[in-house]
């Protein structure tokens, strides 16, 4: 039996994608494998590591429990779209890079997403909402250390801008 | 004149494409329509013959592509995979097929093996085989396959697979002889590396060359090139193993082949088609590799000062259902438990046994945890016993600095002898004190218990034995532009070696850091290689690149002072400029050097017209001398006599709640010595993720298995790994760096020390705020309250 496809059209990091896929395409397989915007990864497929964290609508997702099917009609960003068209890393990529916020970097794309969104709904935030800002990301090499370290520095290199 | 690298926490290179989403690991190579997908079906049973399998349904399933179960493999591909490493005591080592034969052994075990056009389609397929199963008794846990009333191999009595015994002296008589004498029973839970990203596979044979490339996500290219030219009767010049970015290693990956690892290369020749098999979390967990289940016993006997005179150590190593990896993690465990003490007289005997579970190999530590666990346990009862300060005990029985180097009169994991080539354990530990707060910390415990709350303080101490053998090699590479292009053998799993490799080499070949490119684990640029474990990069190839680069720095200069007409010794090399000292105005780049350096018949630009044979060298001799070879490379290979050992202290506060048995951890402090650093931004990296999986090995992680030996927690919701929640907010480190003796460079592994003393330092902290003896890990807050009770009950 061949599975039925169907028709969607997603908009990824300001691209509209037309695709036709089965209605159980995962929407990190959609990204990954159909569109080949491999820096969303996959790291549990049960929403549980946050490595698949992609922006809908500004708001971070799992990827990995989401349907491509299902993310019509949302304004997605993934890592790949986080830096200037000019290649300029955004706030929190510089930041990760200053402070060693990585290691393996595979876990990496799912906390740039969660900060980029974190620090726009809370451009200053505490040390203890630093902390809280990434407590739905797995990481197995940082120890997390230098990630809250690099929520801060995103933090200040946000605020350099805006003064 | 350009300032040295070594030493300075430089910011990695690597980062710039991982930050950008353009890392490219197993899962990302070959995004194409055209590659197929593999998915394997794997044993739900622990323990069963298998009776029959019925793949009728599969065949016909549109987009299946190949169903292959043990039937269908042949030649070597139909033979037990490798035990890799073979040792005399290791009297049963047994391994898998790389599909089940007749038996299965653990749930998880690869029984069949599909091929489809995407991997949803033949996870649809793995679901329409049929197995038959005849079940047998399974064998979970150390105690049931002591008792041994079944069996996990028939032909494995006991199921013990190696029994193994150390001793320097008469242990017995030295026992009798103590003024003081105690014994312990431990046990540390299971555990697993699980490195973010899971096992990956790709191999496209290319007819038109005949010719396999494989991309894997593994921890030794060399190894698994070696092991898939075999299976599949290729010579090894037809088989290229590329390790691309990997994400996380941790021990697991250095295992090899993995089932996946023969079969997907097998159905890329076989089909004609790049074939790429992504493994998913649960099947990380139940058919990769875990570690660290012991039970240990110990005894020992003490002088009134704490001083061990005797120390006779027996444990039980739960291996799981085969042995691939031998002996290393029992082996490790029973030579590193002494750490930085020398008792009188130490034996130790281990039985390495069979269990119907998931097998066990190296997870960052390798049995030091374990080791660790038990001898800082015994020094913590010795201090309790005598009521003497933890830290005095320790102090009373450290190697002296000026007793290096010191035989411990064991053979090592290297079959070598153990013998720690140098460190400084007094002032290890004064700086841990410092930095703790331990002569403080009475007045904060006074403190806080007025406040009604309730706290402990520990410290653990552990030696690593790093940069283990047998060698490494690197080639370093001038091109033209001036560019110079690295290659090692090892692997990379997120340690930043193409950011410290490049210090070593600007450093030593006077060119800028920028101008320098490494490529690990590509057996194109480096065939010969061992891989990433044992705490060994840097100390491995970080060594031969530094001895590769100075051959290249040699070989400039040669060059250059013909050119320049100078003496070698009058140049220097500076941001990839050789000039005579103090004449900075003759001078030549390094990739003229490099034209220089390859006489050339055929100019191919610009440049290269400077090397052709009517402009350079002398009419009169050979283009190229005897004793040279053209082009501007140096290739090296570092193979030290024996290990060197790093070596740490660990201490941490802990708070308890008196009523729901929660720990919190309030400060967590690192003294640690691995010799001269590299990058000590990195080395830092490397210690923050040690303490976190440290944490989660103490009081969070375990791998729950029911009787019937099912993985009960096999996802990441129910295996706790510490998210930031858990972790201690800030880890107070210090550096100590006694320099290795054995290595150029001075350095020592850095990798494995972080988590080493986790169990032991939590252990000692929950002990001293509890005042109850602990002596089983991880414990959970629930374990603690029933601890509490069992106490209370014990003690009227």
């Amino acid at each position: 039996m061949t599975e039925e496809l169907l028709e969607v059209r997603l908009r990824v990091n300001g691209v509209a994608h037309d695709l036709r896929v089965p209605a159980r395409r995962l929407l990190s397989d959609a990204l990954r494998h159909d569109l080949g915007l491999t820096g969303t990864h996959v790291g549990c497929e049960h929403g549980v590591c946050g490595a698949c964290t992609v922006l809908a609508d500004g708001r971070p997702v799992r990827a990995c429990l989401m349907f491509a099917v299902s993310a019509v009609g949302l304004e997605l960003t993934t890592v790949e779209g986080l830096a200037d068209v000019d290649g300029t890393l955004s706030n929190v990529q510089q930041a990760f890079a200053e402070c060693h916020g990585l290691q393996c970097g595979f876990c990496t794309p799912g906390f740039l997403t969660t900060i980029t969104a974190g620090l726009r709904d809370n451009p200053q935030p505490t040390h203890d909402e630093a902390r809280d800002m990434i407590a739905g990301n797995l990481c197995r090499c940082t120890g997390y250390q230098n990630i809250v370290k690099a929520v801060e520095r995103a933090a200040e290199l946000g605020a350099g801008e805006t003064s | 004149m350009t300032t040295k690298l070594m030493g300075t926490g430089v910011q990695r290179v690597e980062d710039q494409r991982f930050l950008r989403g353009l890392g490219r690991y197993a899962d990302d190579v070959a995004v194409d329509p055209s590659t197929l997908h593999a998915a394997v079906l794997r044993s739900p049973h622990a323990h069963a013959r298998i009776v029959d399998i019925d793949v009728a349904d599969v065949l016909d399933v549109e987009g299946v592509h190949a169903v292959w179960t043990y039937d269908d493999l042949t030649g070597p591909m139909a033979e037990p995979l490798p035990l890799l490493i073979p040792h005399p005591m290791l009297t049963h080592g047994r391994t898998q097929y790389a599909l089940a034969k007749d038996e299965v052994n653990y749930v998880g075990e690869a029984i069949a093996f599909v091929v489809a056009d995407d991997r949803y389609v033949a996870e649809d397929a793995v679901g329409k085989i049929k197995v038959s199963y005849e079940l047998l008794p399974p064998v979970v846990g150390i105690d049931a396959a002591r008792a041994a009333d079944r069996l996990v191999h028939d032909d494995v009595p006991g199921n013990v697979g190696a029994r193994m015994e150390q001793n320097t002296g008469d242990v017995q008589a030295a026992m009798a002889a103590a003024p003081h004498r105690l014994t312990l029973d431990l046990t540390v839970e299971r555990s697993a590396c699980m490195p973010m990203e899971g096992r990956g596979t790709v191999a496209r044979w290319d007819p038109d060359i005949d010719r396999l490339q494989v991309w894997s996500s593994t921890q030794t290219s060399t190894g698994v090139r070696a092991v898939v030219a075999v299976k599949l009767g290729l010579d090894l010049r037809q088989v290229d193993v590329i390790t691309p970015d990997v994400g996380g290693g941790f021990g697991v990956k250095i295992n090899h082949p993995w089932p996946e690892e023969l079969l997907v290369p097998l159905a890329a020749r076989t089909l004609g088609r790049t074939v790429k098999f992504t493994e998913d979390r649960r099947e990380h967990f139940i058919s990769t590799a875990h570690e660290r289940g012991q039970v240990q016993y110990i005894e020992v006997g003490f002088d009134d000062d704490g001083r061990l005179l005797a120390l006779d150590v027996k444990f039980w190593h739960d291996h799981g259902a085969y042995t691939p990896y031998g002996l290393i993690v029992p082996i490790i465990t029973s030579t590193q438990l002494l750490g930085p003490y020398k008792p009188e007289v130490y034996r130790v005997v281990f039985e390495s046994l069979y269990t119907n579970t998931v097998m066990v190999t190296p997870y960052r530590g390798a049995g030091r945890p374990q080791g660790c666990f038990a001898m800082e346990r015994t020094m913590d009862a010795i201090a309790a016993e005598l009521g003497k300060d933890r830290t005095e005990v320790r102090a009373v029985n450290f190697i002296q600095p000026d007793e290096f180097p010191f035989e411990q009169g064991l053979v090592f994991q290297d079959g070598r002898e153990l013998t720690y080539d140098s460190g400084d354990y007094p002032a290890s530990l004064e700086k841990i004190k410092a930095l703790i707060g331990w002569d403080e910390f009475p007045a904060f415990r006074a403190e806080m218990a007025a406040e009604g709350r309730q706290v402990g303080i520990g410290l653990a101490c552990y030696v690593e034995g790093t940069g283990v053998g047998p060698y490494e090699g690197a080639h370093v590479h001038v091109e033209t532009s001036g560019k110079v292009k690295v290659a090692t053998g090892l692997t990379t799993q997120g340690q930043g070696h193409a950011t410290v490799f490049a210090q070593l080499v600007a450093d030593e070949l006077g060119c800028r850091f920028e101008d320098v490119e490494v490529v690990t684990g590509d057996t194109r640029r480096m065939p010969y290689a061992v891989g990433t474990f044992a705490s060994r990069a840097a100390v491995m190839s970080g060594s031969a690149i530094h001895l590769a680069a100075k051959r290249a720095k040699e070989k400039a200069l040669k060059i250059a002072a013909e050119a320049l007409e100078a003496s070698p010794d009058d140049l220097q090399i500076v941001d990839g400029v050789v000039s005579v000292k103090g004449s900075p105005g003759s001078s030549i780049d390094l990739g003229t050097v490099a034209v220089l350096s390859n006489p050339l018949r055929y100019a191919f630009d610009e440049a290269s017209k400077a090397a052709t044979q009517f402009t350079v060298g002398d009419p009169g001799k050979p283009p190229v001398a005897e004793d040279e070879e053209p082009g501007l490379e140096g290739t090296d290979f570092y193979s030290p006599e024996r290990s060197t050992f790093a070596s740490g202290m660990h201490a941490v506060i802990v708070e308890t709640d008196p009523l729901t048995a929660e720990i919190r951890i309030l400060k967590y402090a690192v003294v640690h010595d691995c010799g001269k650093l590299i990058n000590p931004m990195i080395v830092e990296g490397q210690i923050h993720g040690g303490v976190a999986q440290g944490v989660g090995g103490a009081l969070y992680e375990r791998m729950v298995y029911d009787e019937s030996g099912q993985l009960l927690n096999a996802s990441f919701m129910d295996f706790l790994m510490p998210y930031v929640t858990e972790v201690p907010d800030g880890i107070d480190i210090d550096h100590l760096e006694t320099p290795s003796p054995l290595n150029p460079l001075g350095i020592k592994g850095a990798g494995e020390a972080g988590v080493i003393p986790s169990a032991a330092v939590f252990a000692s902290a929950i002990e001293d705020a509890e005042s109850i003896p602990i002596t089983a890990m991880p414990i959970s807050p629930s374990e603690l309250f029933h601890l509490r009770l069992t106490h209370a009950e014990e003690t009227p």
